[in-house]
């Protein structure tokens, strides 16, 4: 399998072991990634905006992918939602004809043939693959969803329930590891409004952190950047905004999965992470 | 978002509903039953007070569009679709408070945050700037280079007339 990897904004500056995980794990498990220079925003920010300008934005690099022949694989779960929301409104030919006029002077055009894939979702794809391949992790991991990697689910068709999600948790117990359960587990990270009110957001991000702490998790799991800022670059920062203390380790699914198979903690950018993650390589024998 | 004076008749506009409702995303405003099945399970409305989805869809509906589209209330949406999924009159909520933002935008009251996002974009094709300290970064860590700018969303701008908004 071959896809166009879609890095959008924050990943490729902000969360760079994400995408050194993802490039890792997906060339263990043989599936091609291919690198479009021309891709740009998702146009996520825009929807709030103009509706008009998020479809074109959002459409113009549905047409690159298209241009290549090639699906495209998100590591951002709003990326992920927002070209699989505009690539459905295509499904209209009074759209489709007026988002194409608007590209047509940047020499694109979008015929609707693209499918959008999360990273995440490609791994719970590969599910019995990563079991065969994987040495057991003796760890309890607390599963982030958050939001747009299951919801809309209209723009998911029925993959999964959005209100009883499990693929995050069937990929987990996949690499040997036990899903715990929380209070609260689906709630969003409230990185969405860090920019309109930093505390609400804030608070947000410090009621999960407080219900994986109770759980007594290694770590937690997650599968998107705006999700990570909150919970891991932005940890030791609730932490002294509020007085309480976390120390909960943040891993990208990639992250974890890519431990259990066996690939070198350099290469999936552990480093890079706030929250230490030495204890945990410690457990883990590295 | 309180106030405490009675709403004046005078001061009601009641076609903004229907200035909604022909906005993408706010096709069913007005299929709202006020059940605040929204509002309940909101996990920013669980925090703060400032912001009560199906508050915004009855004074939407009554035609407090001076309130709704100058006060910031609005733009606490997280757009985490929890309502969404809910919503048993598919009132598709997140989307309903993007059309609202839209209407505020084209109104000259666009939040500063998403003005200076959309300016961004605009002007580099992507939300964070790409410098040669990033791409060295990413050179070291083995990762291909980054592209510094990108003019093609600037043209879409000129062209849906957004650019006129953000500058």
């Amino acid at each position: 399998m071959k896809y166009a990897l879609f890095l959008g904004c924050t990943v490729p500056v902000r969360t760079m072991g994400y995408e050194l995980s993802t490039r890792a794990v997906m060339k263990k498990l043989g599936i091609e990634l291919v690198d479009l220079k021309e891709f740009g925003c998702c146009g996520f920010p825009l929807e709030s905006i103009d509706h008009d300008t998020y479809l074109s934005v959002a459409t113009r690099n549905l047409a690159i992918a298209e241009e290549h022949g090639l699906p495209i694989m998100t590591m951002c779960s709003a990326c992920n939602g927002s070209l699989l929301k505009a690539h459905m409104a295509m499904n209209d030919e009074k759209i489709k004809s007026h988002i194409n006029d608007t590209l047509t002077p940047l020499k694109r055009h979008y015929n609707g043939s693209i499918e959008v894939k999360h990273a995440a979702r490609v791994l719970y794809e590969n599910i019995e693959t990563i079991k065969e391949m994987a040495t057991p992790l003796p760890l309890k991991i607390a599963a982030h969803y958050g939001c747009h990697y299951t919801k809309p689910s209209e723009i998911y068709e029925g993959f999964e329930d959005p209100e009883v999600p499990y693929s995050l948790e069937d990929v987990i117990r996949a690499v040997g590891a036990e899903p715990v359960q929380y209070e609260n587990k689906k709630q969003c990270c409230g990185g969405a409004i860090l920019g309109i009110d930093e505390s609400v957001s804030l608070e947000m991000t410090r009621e999960k952190l407080q219900h994986v702490k109770k759980t007594g998790a290694d770590a937690m799991t997650l599968v998107c950047p705006f999700c990570d800022i909150m919970y891991d670059v932005n940890q030791r920062r609730i932490e002294s905004h509020f007085d309480e203390k976390f120390g909960i380790p943040v891993l990208f699914l990639p992250q974890l999965v890519g431990l259990a198979l066996g690939i070198p903690s350099d290469e999936l950018g552990l480093r890079l992470n706030r929250v230490p993650v030495r204890s945990l390589l410690k457990t883990l024998g590295d | 978002m309180e106030k405490k004076e009675p709403i004046d008749m005078n001061d009601l506009d009641p076609s903004f509903k229907y200035e909604i409702a022909s906005q993408p995303g706010g096709e069913h405003i007005m299929k709202c039953v006020q059940c605040a099945t929204c509002s309940s399970g909101c996990p920013v409305a669980s925090i703060s007070d400032k912001f009560n989805p199906r508050r915004i869809i009855r004074m939407a509906i009554l035609g407090l569009k001076e309130r709704v589209i100058t006060e910031d209330f609005v733009w606490y949406c997280a757009a985490c679709y929890t309502c969404s999924e809910r919503c048993p009159q598919d009132v598709r909520i997140p989307d309903l408070m993007s059309a609202i933002r839209n209407i505020a935008t084209k109104e000259g009251h666009i939040h500063p945050a998403y003005k200076e996002q959309g300016r961004l974009i605009g002007e580099m094709g992507r939300l964070y700037e790409v410098t040669d300290f990033e791409n060295q970064r990413r050179k070291k860590l083995g990762l291909p280079q980054l592209k510094e700018k990108n003019d093609e969303i600037d043209s879409i701008y000129t062209k849906t007339g957004v650019k006129k908004v953000i500058t």
